[in-house]
């Protein structure tokens, strides 16, 4: 169980990688989960991180999003701290946590506008987006009649509207039943090939062409 | 992508909070409600003699106000935070003040507005003295918004926190006191048909020192909370 470093390609300074981690350290509880973690996502990465539960995935995750920060080290986004670009940032960015961040008193509908309206993007096309994530005829339905699968699904559909380059994904098939998640790993190819990048964790395998999903693994410390 | 302004951003927050508060009608009749049974109940408690009451009115509808306020601050950030929204908002890429103004915004609509509308109904119930009205109305509309303001920054210290309701109330209690001082006391030194503008000056001035600085110590608890 030593220190990870993972370095995609070259080097971790370059310039070309989309996201960038350097020498990150997180400490959870008294607990290190990681330390001095290098890594740089390139247009195009498919990123799975993989460890067991409590290895640090979701915190690792949080950190590279900018929600937490870590104990030591920093993130670049395209070459520069991302706490000094945090609007551009975030412009590039579509995080989706554990939690799917939709209000059961607002519609289907009306929590995708929100969720658009907010990040810039246009809110005409939210009813036919719903029916990519088979909820059409869901629309008007308010989110606290629907379904944990349907709740996902409403925090998901954003991502067939995103224009961000950059996707961080924390467990996404979460209630997902098996066509949508073919459905969501086809999306993720296609984002990847766009020059996007996707960062996921997932205890699922991945039917995706094992040459296009890089993989990381944390690995549980104990001290 | 076309970059929404900061206006936009700020009327899409208000517009979401309002629909919601609306589709969820509990939290805004409760506070209203308690509001104005404490008001109501005071002339049960210590009997209806109108020189006692007036002399008392100013102080029962400016702490029943605090309190009432108090009641209503959780929802400020709580259901945000429980089902991720607040994440999405932290992470959406507008200025986090301008997103936390209109949520405090929204909050005061449906809080502070509502008891402004109602008080100088109870304070007939109270035989405030007539010179006082004016007073009490520029006083809750000074003093309400800094209730909503100064409230928020506690809410979002104690929004990680699980039973985070008697820290958030020791918290924000000290800050409302001196608003409830020169509230009060505007009030009773209109009743007694002196000038009370030093009174109203100082509430003016710290309602624009908490409305210029209270969502940038928002936006840093926050992403403290967040962490």
């Amino acid at each position: 169980m030593s220190n990870l470093n993972i370095e995609n390609k070259a080097t971790s300074t370059n310039n070309n990688s989309l996201l960038s981690a350097h020498n990150l350290t997180c400490i959870r509880e008294e607990r290190v989960l990681f330390e001095d973690l290098n890594l740089s996502i390139f247009p195009g990465d498919i990123l799975q991180i993989e460890g067991p539960n409590g290895a640090g995935k979701t915190s690792l995750m949080r950190i590279l999003a900018g929600l937490s920060q870590p104990y030591d080290g920093d993130i670049q986004f395209q070459g520069k701290s991302i706490t000094d670009q945090r609007e551009l940032f975030h412009q590039n960015l579509l995080y989706l946590g554990h939690l799917p961040g939709v209000k059961d008193e607002l519609t289907a509908q009306e929590n995708l506008a929100f969720n658009l309206a907010l990040h810039g993007l246009d809110t005409s096309t939210a009813e036919s987006t719903l029916t990519e994530v088979n909820l059409l005829g869901f629309e008007d339905a308010l989110a606290s009649h629907l379904s944990a699968g349907q709740h996902r699904r409403i925090a998901l559909s954003r991502l067939w509207q995103s224009q961000a380059k950059i996707w961080i994904l924390d467990e996404p098939f979460t209630a997902i039943d098996k066509l949508g998640v073919e459905k969501l790993e086809q999306l993720f190819l296609q984002h990847a090939d766009n020059g996007g990048c996707v960062i996921l964790t997932t205890h699922q395998d991945l039917s995706l062409p094992a040459e296009r999903v890089k993989k990381v693994s944390l690995a549980y410390r104990f001290y | 992508m076309t970059q929404l302004s900061y206006r936009a951003a700020f009327a899409l927050i208000v517009k979401r909070d309002l629909r919601i508060a609306f589709r969820h009608r509990d939290d805004i009749i409760n506070p209203l409600l308690f509001f104005i049974i404490v008001v109501t109940l005071f002339p049960l408690g210590v009997g209806p003699e109108s020189t006692m009451l007036s002399r008392i009115a100013p102080g029962i509808i400016w702490v029943a106000a605090l309190l009432s306020t108090l009641l209503s601050l959780d929802r400020l950030f709580k259901s945000d935070h429980a089902d991720g929204s607040l994440e999405q908002m932290l992470l959406s890429p507008h200025p986090i003040f301008i997103l936390v103004l209109a949520k405090i915004v929204a909050h005061w609509l449906l809080t502070g507005l509502p008891l402004i509308l109602i008080a100088p109904l109870l304070a007939v119930l109270l035989h405030l003295q007539e010179s006082s009205y004016i007073a009490l109305m520029l006083t809750l509309l000074l003093g309400t918004p800094i209730l909503s303001l100064l409230g928020a920054i506690g809410v979002a210290l104690t929004v990680g926190i699980k039973k985070g309701g008697v820290l958030l109330s020791l918290l924000v209690l000290p800050l409302y006191i001196p608003v409830l001082i020169f509230a009060t006391s505007a009030i009773d030194t209109a009743g007694m048909n002196l000038p009370y503008n030093g009174q109203l000056a100082i509430i003016a001035a710290i309602f624009f020192a908490s409305l210029t600085l209270a969502p940038f110590a928002v936006s840093a608890a926050l992403k403290v909370s967040t962490n």
